[in-house]
């Protein structure tokens, strides 16, 4: 007997063996453990072994099932393997193949530069508020300080609807408008497009966007202005950058300044891109003068304020070194992409 | 404002720096600098020659031969110059020594030209002979140079020395920009004051003393202003026995140095006084003078005049007038008259220095058409008191240069000059205001380097009559910061109340907009806010319609730019107009920003301007594309409710059986649609193109960005799909508001997944298929839930004449 189940088992194994599909596998099954299969049978002929011996064949037949099961499992997870393995080999792509874009489309650079600056100074405690791009000459000129007789007033700068009404030549404008709610302390930023009446060219266009800052509190000093315009800068142009600020003029602001920033190519040390001089002008800002604020009925004893003026475009060409500045209204897709 | 170095030093004699140090510092105190130039760049090893000897070169019949005289020895020069002869003393650049150009004059190579001896024809030359042009310069700066050759010195010159400095070349020419309150900075003196305050050396202003001959004044002139208003002070002082020859070398130089031509020693005093003191001066003949009288006085409308420079100028009543007992001889403050201007032939010169109103003189040059160096600085409103000197400045130069006499006196009319302005001095105030800690004697110090006075009495601040623009506490802060240093100023951040950084709620839904646009491809623009009045044809607008009562600009760049925009459309086309010509494919653009509508017009009051966001298209996709768009926008704004759209939009610009109105709520909230073709083509857009137009304003009232949570279903859903045959004119619109309306609670879901119209359709309809899913969140429907809602649904589409398909 024991004999016999040896050769069963073998003549398994060997099929087995010989096994060159899951398929063919199966019917090694079958064949070998199937209720046809030769150990089936062995069992099938248990009525003919004596009776005290059959617990003892029952074990060996059960045992080399097992043995036999075993085998066949094992080979069956072997070939299983075998068959992903092949299978995924088969799968194997071209990974460099072009990637399928979802074809979003591009936020405008000027745009990209606003969000950015809105983004900081949001960060800092700042609104953002917005004010009318059709003015009356009150807010643009005369509650800024700049009197009827002043040379900016001229028509070659700003374009007038009328006597009255005109398109504002700066955002400070909307200063004037926030001053007026009467509500204290002021923090806010005014982004918005300004018109002046220059012909289009490379470096000029008679509508652009400025940003407007004004911080009006108690105890407001000119180095508050500084420390703020210098982390918006290096916010802005990176963490090394280093800020100037220049005695400059402008008829609502005393003392005033223009601010440089380290040339964010050379980062200093002169290249072209600043035409050597290690610096680029960014911005105008000064204290608040207090002419401008007695007209919008702020005390200038209790109150002292600043301001800035940023000029998006020059920043989003110096950024993003566009050289013409009709690039930005052309709205070409080509030069959109890139942003 | 160009000044050279050299003459700034005339009155900071101390001052000592290199060119970079004080572009640098003067740019910090205050005066910007917006660079320099060496006149002597490129000059090098440029030495005083004397000729000793000329020969014929053997074998060339244009050059010659020189021996030169160097001071230290004797050269050989080979020259083809035509001019020289012995005796001759020139300018030699030595073998290695550089020049700046050549001597045609042309553009100046950057890095110079360097000469090296050789040999010329065989014959060995061991330097060259200057023209000079290649030192640099040219014939208007140097009259006495010969049109065409070597520079010849004058006799006096010493052979071996320094022939750049001879010509007064060792100087630097700084330009200066200054600003509109800072008039007094556009004269050398005052960017001398500057300077001197800046770098704390003495500053010396010139020794002003009139040598005058025994006439009076009032016996050759008398003066008159009527219109005082514009002419606060007129001074004139009049000079005989003129003789008119060349000015002084060292005022030709500096005048050159400043970029003005020396002409001759009348023209150049008057000249040189304006760039000194920043007061422009006028000369007239006074012979040219009928009645010895002077009038000033405003024009009559329609009078003309013909300047000095032969033009005849159209003048008005606003324009003021030098006149004469008899006639007008000169335009106040812009230019004189051709009847009184000098010639060679004046014997005796009346000068005027005067102020005017700025901004008359502004206005009235602008008008005239006329702007000229004398205009542009009275504009700016000069200071009174500096009239006076600068006349008898100008008065002294003509005595001490041999041009003149002097007559004694001068007749001065003037308004009362305005007193000094006096401020109390408030160091704690300043400090205050800059967040420093300047001590009071610090300032003090700041203050007389500024010749502002302080009286300790009444402890007041006295500020000089040349600085106009000092009239507050916080000028003086300024004045404290720029000379204490704006570098040294420290840097804080605002203490006090904390603020909440904020964007509006009206920006926000803009933010996401722009978002929704970028994320399904569209590109953002951006687009001006004037246009043409042209557009309104383009986009087919009838004659009455709304969109054309558009504000106009008074003074426009020209038509293209004449009007602010009604709508969006032209600038969106345009755009797409410009891709389409430059063959780029597959483009959607969008932007976000005003329209401008007034409420009335002509305009008196603001108008309204109207947030547009508006999306164009052409290429890939279509109608839908930009439906997508707009519905994915509203969703994301919470405008969760149904979105309708009414065919009957009306745009005349638009495909009129593929446009829509944008319905939501029942208001409507922009449009969209296929460009019409006749539009695409005034627009040279050879292709299908979509628009769409959303009026934010319209928009956000509808809009939250709140959200409920709702529970995600427990149950199954039920699919069923409804395949229809429909009457041709019914709108999809109308059965999904079938299935809205009737499909009560459990209709989850209805989705289109096949519309037809062919030949397996019978004619006058079209098959529609929906795939409807119902869900109840309580429970598990059962057949009869389903067949209920389906039978109301069957119900209202056989209202509309829509079969089931068998």
């Amino acid at each position: 007997m024991k004999e016999k189940l040896a050769q069963i088992k073998a003549e398994a194994i060997k099929q087995i063996e010989n096994s060159r599909t899951l398929e063919q596998l199966n019917e090694v099954r079958v064949s070998q453990l199937g209720k046809k299969g030769a150990l089936t049978e062995i069992l099938k002929g248990m009525k003919d072994v004596a009776p005290e011996d059959r617990p003892k064949v029952g074990q060996l037949v059960n045992e080399t099932r097992a043995e036999i099961e075993k085998v066949l499992e094992d080979s069956r997870k072997k070939m299983e393997e075998l068959v992903r393995e092949a299978k995924m080999q088969k799968e194997t792509i071209d990974v460099t193949l072009p990637a399928k874009k979802a074809k979003v489309g591009h936020v405008h650079p000027n745009f990209n530069v606003l969000d950015e600056v809105e983004r900081i100074f949001i960060g800092m405690g700042y609104e953002v508020v917005e004010g009318p791009e059709v003015e009356r000459d009150y807010y643009n000129f005369e509650a800024l300080n700049i009197p009827a007789d002043h040379p900016a007033k001229d028509e070659q700068d700003t374009f007038y609807i009328n006597g009255d009404l005109l398109l504002r030549t700066q955002t400070s404008s909307t200063q004037v408008h926030e001053m007026e709610t009467g509500k204290m302390p002021i923090r806010m930023i005014a982004p918005g497009r300004v018109f002046r009446a220059d012909e289009v060219d490379a470096t000029h266009s008679p509508s652009f966007h400025q940003v407007e800052g004004l911080v009006i509190d108690k105890h407001i000093t000119f180095a508050d202005l500084k420390g703020t315009l210098a982390e918006f800068a290096k916010e802005l142009f990176g963490e090394d950058t280093k800020v100037k600020f220049r005695p400059h003029h402008f008829p609502f602001t005393e003392p005033s300044a223009e601010m440089d920033v380290t040339c964010f190519k050379c980062g200093g040390s002169g290249c072209r891109f600043c035409k050597g001089e290690g610096w680029i002008e960014i911005l105008g800002c000064g204290m608040v003068h207090p002419h401008v604020l007695e007209m919008s009925h702020i005390d200038p004893e209790e109150y002292t304020g600043f301001a800035f003026g940023v000029g998006l475009e020059r920043i989003t060409l110096l950024k993003y070194e566009i050289d013409d500045m009709r690039l930005l209204y052309e709205n070409d897709i080509r030069f959109l992409k890139q942003f | 404002m160009n000044a050279a170095l050299e003459w700034i030093k005339a009155y900071v004699p101390d001052l000592e720096c290199t060119d970079q140090e004080f572009m640098d510092k003067m740019t910090l105190s205050g005066t910007k600098c917006e660079g320099y130039e060496r006149m002597d760049k490129n000059l090098e090893k440029i030495v005083i020659g004397q000729i000793t000897k000329i020969e014929k070169h053997p074998d060339a019949d244009k050059l010659i031969i020189c021996q030169v005289n160097i001071g230290t020895e004797e050269i050989q020069i080979v020259t083809g110059a035509p001019n020289v002869k012995v005796g001759d003393k020139v300018p030699v650049v030595l073998d290695g020594g550089k020049v700046a150009g050549g001597h045609d004059g042309g553009p100046l190579p950057e890095d110079g030209i360097t000469i090296k001896a050789g040999k010329l024809r065989g014959v060995p030359s061991n330097g060259m002979m200057c023209s000079i042009e290649e030192l640099g310069s040219d014939r208007d700066m140097y009259p006495e140079a010969p049109e065409y050759g070597i520079y010849i010195f004058p006799e006096d010159a010493e052979v071996g020395a320094d022939a750049v400095a001879a010509l007064g070349l060792h100087n630097t020419k700084f330009e200066f920009e200054v600003t509109s309150n800072r008039v007094d900075c556009y004269s050398v003196i005052g960017i001398a004051r500057e300077a001197a305050a800046t770098f704390d050396k003495p500053f010396v202003l010139p020794d002003v003393t009139v040598k005058e001959n025994d006439e009076k004044v009032e016996d050759y002139i008398s003066v008159e202003v009527q219109d005082q208003d514009l002419c606060p002070r007129y001074c004139a002082r009049v000079c005989t026995n003129i003789k008119i020859g060349p000015s002084p070398e060292w005022m030709q130089r500096r005048l050159a140095s400043s970029g003005i031509r020396p002409i001759n020693n009348l023209v150049d005093i008057t000249n040189y006084v304006m760039e000194e003191y920043g007061q422009p001066m006028h000369a007239y003949d006074l012979s040219t003078v009928s009645g010895k009288k002077i009038v000033v006085k405003r024009a009559k409308d329609g009078d003309q005049f013909v300047t000095l420079d032969g033009q005849t100028r159209n003048l008005d009543h606003d324009v003021l007038m030098i006149c004469d007992a008899e006639k007008e001889i000169g335009i106040a403050g812009i230019m004189g008259g051709d009847n009184s201007k000098i010639t060679d032939e004046v014997t005796t010169v009346l000068f005027e220095a005067a102020t005017f109103n700025g901004p008359n003189i502004r206005k009235s040059a602008k008008r005239i058409g006329l702007r000229s160096d004398a205009s542009g600085k009275f504009e700016k409103g000069l200071d009174p008191r500096n009239a006076e000197d600068a006349i008898n400045r100008a008065c002294q130069l003509i005595q001490e240069l041999g041009c003149g006499d002097v007559v004694s006196g001068m007749v001065d009319v003037k308004a009362p000059l305005k007193e000094l302005v006096r401020l109390p001095f408030m160091p704690e105030k300043y400090n205050n205001l800059l967040g420093t800690d300047v001590s009071r004697e610090e300032m003090l110090e700041i203050f007389k380097k500024i010749e502002v006075a302080y009286d300790e009495k009444t402890n007041e601040l006295i500020c000089p009559s040349f600085r106009q623009d000092l009239l507050g506490q916080a000028d003086i802060a300024e004045e404290v910061a720029r000379f204490y240093g704006y570098d040294k100023i420290p840097m804080t951040l605002p203490s006090g109340e904390a603020t909440t950084g904020k964007l509006p709620y009206k920006l926000r839904i803009e933010e996401k907009a722009r978002e929704i646009a970028v994320f399904s491809g569209f590109s953002q623009g951006m687009c001006y806010s004037f246009e043409s009045p042209k557009v309104f044809d383009k986009l087919l607008l009838p004659e009455d319609d709304e969109l054309r009562k558009a504000i106009k600009i008074a003074n426009p760049l020209g038509e293209d730019f004449s009007i602010m925009r009604t709508t969006s459309l032209n600038g969106m086309l345009t755009s797409l107009a410009t891709n389409y010509n430059r063959r780029n494919k597959d483009v959607k653009l969008f932007e976000m920003a005003n329209v401008y509508i007034a409420k009335e017009l002509p305009l008196t009051e603001l108008p309204d301007e109207r947030m547009q966001m508006t999306l164009g298209m052409y290429g890939d996709g279509d109608f839908f594309t930009m439906k997508g768009v707009v519905e994915e926008f509203f969703d994301a704004v919470g405008m969760t409710r149904k979105k309708e759209y009414d065919p009957k939009a009306g745009k005349p610009f638009l495909h009129p059986g593929r446009q829509a109105n944008i319905v939501y709520d029942g208001v409507v909230l922009g449009y969209l649609g296929e460009v019409h073709p006749l539009v695409l083509e005034n627009y040279n857009i050879g292709t299908r193109a979509y628009v769409a137009v959303l009026d934010m304003p319209a928009i956000v009232p509808f809009t939250t960005f709140d959200r409920k949570y709702e529970g995600i279903a427990k149950f199954p859903a039920v699919g069923r799909d409804l395949s229809m045959v429909v009457p041709h004119d019914v709108l999809v619109g109308q059965i999904e508001s079938v299935l809205a309306q009737r499909g009560g609670k459990i209709l989850e879901h209805y989705e289109l997944f096949d519309i037809y119209e062919g030949e397996q359709v019978k004619k006058g309809y079209k098959s529609v298929a929906y795939s409807l899913s119902f869900r109840a969140k309580d429970r598990t429907l059962e057949e009869a839930d389903i067949n209920a809602a389906l039978k109301k649904i069957l119900n209202g589409l056989e209202q509309l004449g829509i079969e089931l398909r068998q």
